[in-house]
């Protein structure tokens, strides 16, 4: 691969995106699971819930710092990498934005404090609101973060003016309730909630097969249990809505997703595995499971799903419709008011294809002189490369099943065999703690390396995006990011693991006091009185 | 949607660029004691109890004090584009260098006290020296570059393009005016910090800061006024040399605009504006002076007045330019001619309306649950909770 400007800011941009959401779904299922076992400890008064509330709460306060920390970068990096994107869209995608910082951020990040700080200074209740807020506000910020995301694969609401040079807002109503951003809210929150899940599961395991803490895991595995299975659930199914959504705008992800390289006729078949080969488009060894994929992606039996070769002879003719829009954009802007009405009719009438031009700019400089070999080219670079979409969205989606496997399982342990759990089901809780990341990195990698060749969808190409920096500028800040991303990394890692190798720590006297006072009810018939938590080793 | 045309889109550009002010204010008002307690803190506090207890001041509310710069670049991205777009792509490695240190900081607050070794807290001490001193440095030096203008022009698509070599993107920021304008910041929110300091901290810690508190009061003082003179006689402005449309659609290129003359030529214009460099030199001097005394809480508010009067001052200064270029005038970024949209202005203002209010409220109560000094006491009986 050529290590140009534009793949050096692409690189650079899917290494923090990626690397900002190892943090991020942790943040968004952990801090409502301890928002929920301190609504317990403030309803029953014991001092376990708030033990396991603390203990969840530091994992969650060194996760969430980095979260933070790296969503900076992400803030910042449109306008420093992406500056023409910033300039040509910023009118609509900076607005959710800017209001994720205004109504969730702000909340999340002031009350966070408050959480850690708090707990000797505010109420049983207040502090409970300012966990729950805490809460709320992650969510919040995840779904203006997901408006953003989904109008780059579904630019709604918003019209191109020639003047500004620029995509401009023209419903602020269709651009919050866009399906495709409320669809991935609903999915990439629900993930968060199984990475969650998962990782206290597996941590809790991890104390039960060291006979510690016994107490605390035991519960904390049937808080996790009950909601990861919601949340798996709630994953598989949202997620099946995305691909729904897909199929109505993003007929290019979908069909590389599935590899389906000509139009079958309806109901299309799923390909449940195969060897994706671009050059002979064509799927090698496939297992195809008949009637599905139609099923999946229209809801019918009759409606077709357009292949990747129909859809490239569409892009063509896009472009060469692009070309009279931008032709007629060109004298426009220089005739200014005196341009004739057919000029503004001819763009007008062609104004929607303007983006399919700007395919062509990485030809030819002025897309009106592209000779029919470079539209063709520029046709083919509508496909992304299909064997990674192909292999990714299936090793997401088998996870995503484990998930709901190992949920009902401990769901199931957990509330019919009284809390017992075979040491190998243990085992693999312990195992599986890495496996929701994988899964959300490459739902990510399949949403944003599937929307190729555009930064959005059929309006800008992400060729035309990138800012005009120098080799030297990116490899600079590519290797800062490295060095230093590598760095937190493994300091975070190493506290987590500090932290939870210390396990809880116990506030001896608070639960010294509440055992005397509930000592009557706690006595066994045969005098003693069993330990509220196990005593740390 | 005609709903949005209650508001002209002249004045909603105004609101708006009043907005962008108040941003940057609230950002250097809050995020700006924490930059300057953490430059402060290799001198104010020697052991690592008191470095704990001046860390501990911010613990609880610099996530909260962060956001303001995070709504600011998210605010400037949705309310002028092009200058989000020309000004962090224009500024790239200084840029760079910001968010490194900034992301240095948090994690050099929440995780330097988790672990006993000397040799990780001393580690972390340096991040969060550099978290604090390089951005409140940066920040001025911007400043100064945006005064003197910045190489930038515009293709007739409005791509913008950069000149010069890489490297100025970084060393030719830093020439001597600039670095002027950095020193000023930087110690206004050393001075800033140590207000914070004087106020949350007891014992050694607040004596230091009382002690330095002043010498960087009277620096930056020294240093606004000296930038004063340096504009007034070796800096050319910028202005519109012929007809100006305030409410067409945002095209930089639209409008003529030449160098020549003072920036502050508007004190002539506007005598009015004169009151913000009044402000900032009354709050920074009023700071100075009463950190000897024995309010707990004067510094900070002198200082507060002191960082809005000096901010103020520039923006004043340059109305209604934003970002003007010194290679091409005509791509200079303006009030009139790189907001966004009517329409987004007016949404973008109503949800401002909403949220902003209640952001101030629930700062404040934050602000009034933490109130109260944190004593080295506090940090021994809560070891294992705190920072």
């Amino acid at each position: 691969m050529e290590l140009d400007v534009l793949e050096l800011s692409r690189l650079q941009f899917a290494m923090t995106a990626m690397y900002h959401f190892l943090f991020v779904p942790l943040t968004l299922g952990l801090s409502i699971i301890v928002a929920i076992m301190e609504t317990v400890y403030v309803m029953t008064n014991r001092p376990i819930w708030r033990q396991m509330t603390k203990f969840w709460g530091t994992l969650f306060g060194i996760n969430f710092v980095l979260g933070v920390a790296t969503g900076i970068t992400m803030e910042f990096q449109f306008g420093m990498n992406w500056a023409y994107y910033s300039h040509y869209v910023g009118d609509i995608f900076g607005a959710p934005l800017a209001i994720e910082g205004l109504m969730a951020f702000f909340m999340e990040a002031t009350f966070v404090g408050l959480f850690f700080f708090g707990w000797d200074k505010l109420s049983k209740r207040a502090h409970l609101v300012v966990a729950w807020l805490v809460a709320i506000g992650s969510n919040f910020s995840a779904l203006w973060i997901l408006i953003a995301n989904g109008w780059m694969q579904n630019p709604v609401g918003a019209e191109f003016n020639p003047v500004s040079m620029r995509m401009e807002m023209t419903s602020f109503f269709e651009v919050v309730f866009n399906e495709v951003a409320q669809a991935k809210f609903v999915h990439t929150v629900s993930a968060g909630y199984v990475t969650a899940s998962v990782f206290v599961l597996g941590v809790s395991s991890w104390y039960l097969l060291k006979g510690r803490h016994i107490d605390l895991a035991r519960r904390s595995i049937a808080v996790a249990a009950s909601f990861g299975l919601a949340s798996a659930l709630s994953v598989v199914v949202l997620g099946d809505e995305s691909g729904y959504e897909a199929t109505l705008n993003q007929k290019m992800k979908l069909a590389a997703i599935e590899g389906m390289w000509h139009t079958e006729p309806a109901p299309a078949s799923f390909t449940l595995v195969g060897f994706p080969d671009s050059e002979a488009r064509e799927t090698h060894y496939a297992i195809h499971i008949p009637w599905m994929m139609g099923l999946i992606g229209t809801r019918s039996l009759t409606e077709e799903i357009p292949g990747i070769t129909e859809l490239v002879e569409a892009a063509e003719g896009r472009i060469r419709s692009g070309i009279l829009a931008y032709d007629a954009l060109v004298q426009i802007r220089e005739l200014k008011e005196s341009a004739p009405a057919n000029l503004t009719a001819q763009f007008e009438a062609h104004s929607d294809d303007l983006g399919y031009a700007f395919l062509l700019k990485r030809y030819v400089d002025d897309p009106r002189e592209a000779t029919e070999e470079q539209i063709v080219m520029a046709a083919n670079d509508t496909v992304p490369t299909v064997w990674p979409l192909f292999w990714a969205f299936r090793i997401m989606v088998g996870l995503g099943f484990a998930f709901i496997g190992l949920m009902v399982y401990f769901f199931y342990r957990a509330n019919w065999k009284g809390m017992t759990f075979p040491r190998p089901a243990l085992h693999l809780a312990v195992w599986m703690i890495p496996a929701p990341w994988i899964a959300a990195e490459l739902g990510w990698f399949v949403a944003e390396y599937g929307r190729q060749p555009w930064t959005v969808d059929g309006v800008l190409p992400t060729a035309m995006s990138v800012s005009h920096l120098t080799i030297s500028d990116l490899l600079i800040t590519l290797a800062g990011f490295i060095t230093f991303y590598t760095i937190l990394f493994v300091v975070e890692i190493g506290l987590m693991l500090k932290y939870i190798r210390k396990g809880p720590y116990m506030d001896v006297a608070e639960t010294d006091a509440w055992m005397e006072k509930h000592e009557h009810r706690l006595r066994t018939h045969d005098g003693r009185v069993p330990g509220i938590s196990t005593p740390a080793e | 949607m005609i709903l949005y045309e209650l508001i002209d889109f002249e004045i909603l550009r105004v609101i708006w660029w009043l907005l962008l002010g108040v941003l940057l204010i609230g950002f250097a008002l809050t995020d700006g004691f924490d930059m300057g307690v953490g430059a402060l803190l290799p001198f104010v506090a020697r052991t690592d109890l008191e470095r704990r207890q001046a860390i501990n001041t911010v613990g609880p509310v610099w996530e909260g004090n962060q956001v303001w710069f995070i709504l600011g670049g998210g605010a400037i991205f949705a309310a002028w584009p092009p200058l989000y777009a020309v000004s962090f792509s224009g500024f790239y490695l200084a840029m760079f260098t910001v968010l490194a240190a900034l992301i240095l900081r948090p994690v050099g607050f929440k995780y330097r006290s988790k672990r006993e070794s000397t040799a990780w807290r001393s580690a972390w001490d340096w991040a969060l020296f550099v978290g604090g001193a390089v951005p409140a440095l940066i920040f001025g030096v911007a400043v100064g570059n945006i005064l003197v203008g910045v190489p930038f022009h515009l293709t007739p698509e409005l791509i913008p393009m950069y000149d010069g070599p890489f490297y100025a993107k970084f060393f030719g920021l830093l020439n001597p005016f600039s670095l002027l304008a950095g020193l000023v910041s930087l110690a206004m929110l050393l001075q800033h910090g140590a207000a914070w300091l004087a106020l949350k901290t007891d014992g050694m810690v607040e004596t230091r800061a009382r002690r330095f508190g002043p010498f960087f009061g009277y620096l930056a003082a020294v240093g606004f006024a000296l930038a004063g003179v340096w504009l007034a006689v070796g800096i050319d402005g910028f202005a519109f040399a012929g007809e100006v449309v305030t409410d067409g659609p945002s095209n930089p290129l639209l409008s003529e605009v030449i160098r020549g003359g003072s920036w502050l030529d508007a004190y002539g214009d506007r005598p009015w504006i004169a009151i913000a460099p009044l402000m900032g030199f009354v709050g920074i001097l009023m700071a100075a002076r009463s950190f000897g005394g024995h309010g707990d809480l004067s510094p900070l508010l002198w200082s507060k007045l002191g960082i809005f009067g000096v901010i103020s001052t520039v923006g004043l200064t340059m109305f209604p330019f934003i970002l003007p270029s010194s290679v091409d005038p005509n791509a200079s970024l303006t009030v009139w001619d790189s907001s966004s949209s009517h329409m987004t202005l007016f949404v973008m203002l109503v949800c401002t309306v909403i949220f902003m209010p209640l952001i101030l409220a629930y700062t404040a109560w934050v602000y009034s649950v933490l109130w109260g000094k944190v004593t080295v006491e506090d940090i021994e009986d809560n070891s294992e909770t705190v920072y």
